[in-house]
């Protein structure tokens, strides 16, 4: 059809010279201008675009663009620019004393929310979104607490960990009274009798009876006499109505045949110092604090 | 580009008279019947200015309307010294409308939508009632497109003058005429854009800081996006956004009912139209004289003559065209008026029926509208200036002290939208032998001061004792907390529950 233009007789419009079905003819109508003239500017938009910005991928490099735009530099500037909004609060945290800190109500607001996210970072996968434990570690929303709930003995907690490798750490071991062949059978299921009395849960006076002798011997050093525990031994109360790994009587046997040992990291060079006194004063703020 | 060929009755010449004195129009309708049955380009519709009542209504509407976009965000309201003095505004970074002594809250935005509805609705009751009202009047794209024309008309002159410079060659006189229009409608388009992010954020501040050039960037591109639009739209695309971007004449069609009052050509009285010659009886004929004075002043490019069209915005321009016209050859005025479809199909003046108000679609409409004011103004006068929430803790549910006891915790949000700081007492009923203790303070019923303006939350911890547990019968018992504000006395309960492992 080259050079040869068709008009169709009806509508004097140009014809693009297909035909269909013997005289079906199409006509030959331009698209709509505006829509042309945004194909244009976006082809302009897009030249413009390759030059500011990154865009074409080369061998082993891509074209940087004339801006120095970069994703990461922006989220590195987002995060600088959170920290110096942090800063004056990270720094009355670090300089005033614990007091100070839970008496302002802004500076509280800020730890109460800083110290959750760090919780969710760091604590949450053994004590639980909520902080609400669980088998072998620690609900930390009670009130009894195995190595001391004042803010400064959770803020050594957090720090040193227990046993951990840290020099400072908290240490502690309950024996392996039963593998290590320390007490026999019976006297492990009487000692067992005689701690679930102490909550008044025995249901067998006599062998309680037995088992506080075994008690007093070898586990009041630790435990204390009354079995009210002991926080410089880490030994946990054992009167009360919490049990870190369960109050049934096969649950306490268990314990006293394998000995118990849980271990918690100590986080000091982990997280900066500031995140731990603010862990420490969230953990203490959720209820049970001392 | 093809131009199609309207149907004509007669033929055209430019020395035509419609009737002694007056010459018929050059002009064809722009959009038609033929126009719309195939693609055809864009013809420039070329408005003549219309003088008559409605044309006045028109110019009084565009005053008023665009008097109260220009100035109202420089209204000021005192409400202390806190918050802002802008009469209106709309603060999207405390999430806050003011409009005069009323205060809405992002959370109260169904106040908003119930704005919305009730407009939304007037609009179908005008609809119904006299079809295209917002179209032909308020509708800024008819006011300001009739502006950016009231412009053109001041620099280029009326319809034919206009019509003889586009097509003139590219003259001086035609560059600069051209020039200042343009210039001229983007100045407009300026002071649009400009007014529009006034209403955003306090205007004299913002307009020191735009000239300054120290606004922010948002308030920058938002003045460039609707400079931009107000030029295209107004200035250039015109009647197209009526007739190819808005929904609304797709829908008024099914608005009507064959009582509306419409602009309509009473064809009865008009037909057979044509040429009227001196001393020519009108009896046997119509009163159209064919003048096409009502084609011409047409800012949609119509003839009103071709009956109901969704291209007609019924802006009754052509009411006043006609009406000038049949004064001229002594006619009654009326030839194209307000008139409803029944009377339109009438065939003669004596089968004219008056209008009837009382129809079931305006009735609905109107009740509609009572019962959606009334919903707004109950809700409004029930609206609570402090807001109380209690949010029980979910993880963990309860508590288990070392006694043997159950604690839950709770968070409550007190919102004081108040502008005096308000104090709360709490009050906790429901569980037997309870000890409570609200994290910051001394004692559970310690007075607990809200700042104005704003939202402070209480972490509340409640325990029961061991040897209350057994009492407490249900995994979830009823919980009744009530906070009390000291000044007024004023209560507000909240119910939740204390949850246990359960008996």
């Amino acid at each position: 059809m080259a050079g040869h233009k068709e008009y169709d007789a009806a509508t004097g419009a140009e014809t693009t010279g297909h035909v269909w079905d013997g005289d079906i003819k199409e006509l030959n109508k331009p698209l709509p201008k505006w829509w042309l003239y945004v194909l244009y500017a976006t082809i302009v938009w897009s030249i413009g675009y390759w030059i500011l910005y990154p865009a074409w991928p080369l061998a082993e490099d891509y074209t940087r663009g004339m801006l120095g735009y970069s994703q990461r530099n922006v989220v590195a500037q987002e995060i600088a620019d959170a920290k110096q909004t942090q800063a004056p609060f990270l720094e009355a945290i670090a300089n005033k004393s614990v007091e100070d800190v839970r008496g302002d109500a802004n500076l509280m607001e800020f730890v109460r929310r800083g110290g959750a996210a760090q919780f969710a970072n760091n604590c949450a996968p053994c004590h639980g979104s909520g902080a609400q434990g669980f088998k072998g570690y620690p609900n930390l929303n009670d009130d009894d607490w195995i190595w001391g709930g004042t803010v400064e003995a959770i803020e050594n907690t957090i720090r040193f960990g227990i046993r951990s490798d840290h020099a400072s750490t908290h240490q502690g071991v309950m024996p392996r009274f039963g593998i290590d062949g320390l007490l026999d059978r019976a006297q492990i299921s009487d000692v067992a009798e005689f701690v679930l009395s102490l909550s008044g849960k025995s249901e067998d006076a006599e062998k309680a009876e037995r088992g506080s002798v075994v008690f007093a011997e070898q586990c009041a050093a630790c435990h204390g006499a009354d079995g009210k525990g002991m926080v410089e031994m880490g030994a946990p109360n054992l009167a009360d109505a919490i049990w870190l790994y369960g109050g049934r009587k096969q649950d306490v046997v268990e314990s006293v045949h394998g000995g118990r040992s849980g271990m918690m990291p100590a986080w000091e060079g982990r997280i900066d110092p500031v995140a731990i006194r603010m862990l420490a004063i969230y953990v203490h703020s959720l209820g049970g604090g001392e | 580009m093809t131009h199609m060929e309207p149907h004509k009755s007669f033929e055209r010449g430019a020395a035509a008279e419609a009737a002694p004195g007056i010459t018929r129009i050059d002009v064809d309708a722009v959009s038609s019947k033929e126009s719309r049955a195939l693609y055809t380009s864009r013809q420039k519709i070329y408005p003549k200015l219309a003088h008559g009542t409605f044309r006045s209504v028109k110019w009084i509407v565009m005053l008023v309307t665009l008097g109260i976009y220009y100035l109202l965000p420089w209204i000021r309201w005192d409400r202390g010294p806190t918050l802002p003095d802008q009469a209106f505004l709309l603060d999207f970074a405390n999430q806050r409308l003011y409009f005069g002594p009323i205060e809405i809250w992002a959370q109260e935005l169904y106040f908003i939508t119930g704005i919305l509805v009730i407009s939304a609705l007037a609009l179908f009751l005008v609809t119904a009632l006299a079809g295209r009202m917002w179209c032909g009047y308020a509708c800024p794209q008819t006011v300001w497109t009739d502006l950016m024309i009231l412009v053109e008309r001041f620099w280029q002159g009326d319809r034919n003058a206009r019509m003889r410079l586009d097509k003139a060659p590219w003259t001086f006189e035609k560059i600069w005429k051209k020039t200042a229009t343009h210039v001229s409608w983007l100045l407009i388009a300026l002071a649009t854009g400009g007014v529009l992010v006034f209403y955003f954020r306090d205007a004299p501040t913002l307009a020191m800081e735009l000239v300054t050039g120290e606004a922010p960037l948002v308030a920058y591109v938002f003045m460039g996006i609707f400079t931009f639009t107000t030029y295209l739209l107004g200035g250039i695309a015109r009647e197209q956004v009526c007739i190819y971007m808005c929904p609304w004449p797709r829908i008024q069609a099914a608005m009507y009912d064959s009582e509306s009052l419409l602009v309509s050509y009473r064809g009865y009285r008009g037909e057979p139209r044509g040429p009227h010659k001196k001393g020519q009886p009108w009896e046997n004929r119509g009163d159209c004289i064919d003048c096409k004075a009502c084609v011409a002043v047409c800012p949609m490019g119509i003839d009103i003559r071709d009956g109901q069209q969704l291209e007609c915005i019924q802006c009754a321009l052509c009411i006043d065209a006609c009406d000038e016209i049949m004064g001229k050859v002594d006619r009654p005025y009326g030839l194209i008026g307000y008139d409803t479809f029944r009377n339109i199909e009438a065939a003669s003046e004596s089968d004219r029926a008056p209008v009837r108000l009382l129809r079931p679609r305006l009735l609905v409409y109107s009740g509609l509208i009572a019962l959606v004011m009334a919903l707004m103004a109950w809700a409004w006068i029930v609206r609570s200036v402090v807001e109380i929430s209690v949010i029980p803790d979910r993880n963990p549910l309860y508590v288990v002290l070392s006694d043997g006891g159950i604690r839950n915790g709770y968070t409550i949000k007190v919102l004081n939208k108040t502008h005096e700081a308000r104090t709360f007492q709490l009050g906790i009923d429901g569980v037997p032998d309870f000890h409570a203790s609200i994290v910051g303070f001394e004692a559970p019923d310690a007075p607990l001061v809200v700042e104005p303006d704003a939202l402070r939350a209480f972490k509340v911890y409640v325990s029961v004792p061991h040897g209350a547990v057994s009492k407490l019968g249900a995994a979830a018992t009823p919980l009744t907390l009530t906070v009390k504000d000291l000044a007024s006395g004023d209560a507000v309960i909240r119910e939740t529950t204390f949850r246990s492992p359960g008996p």
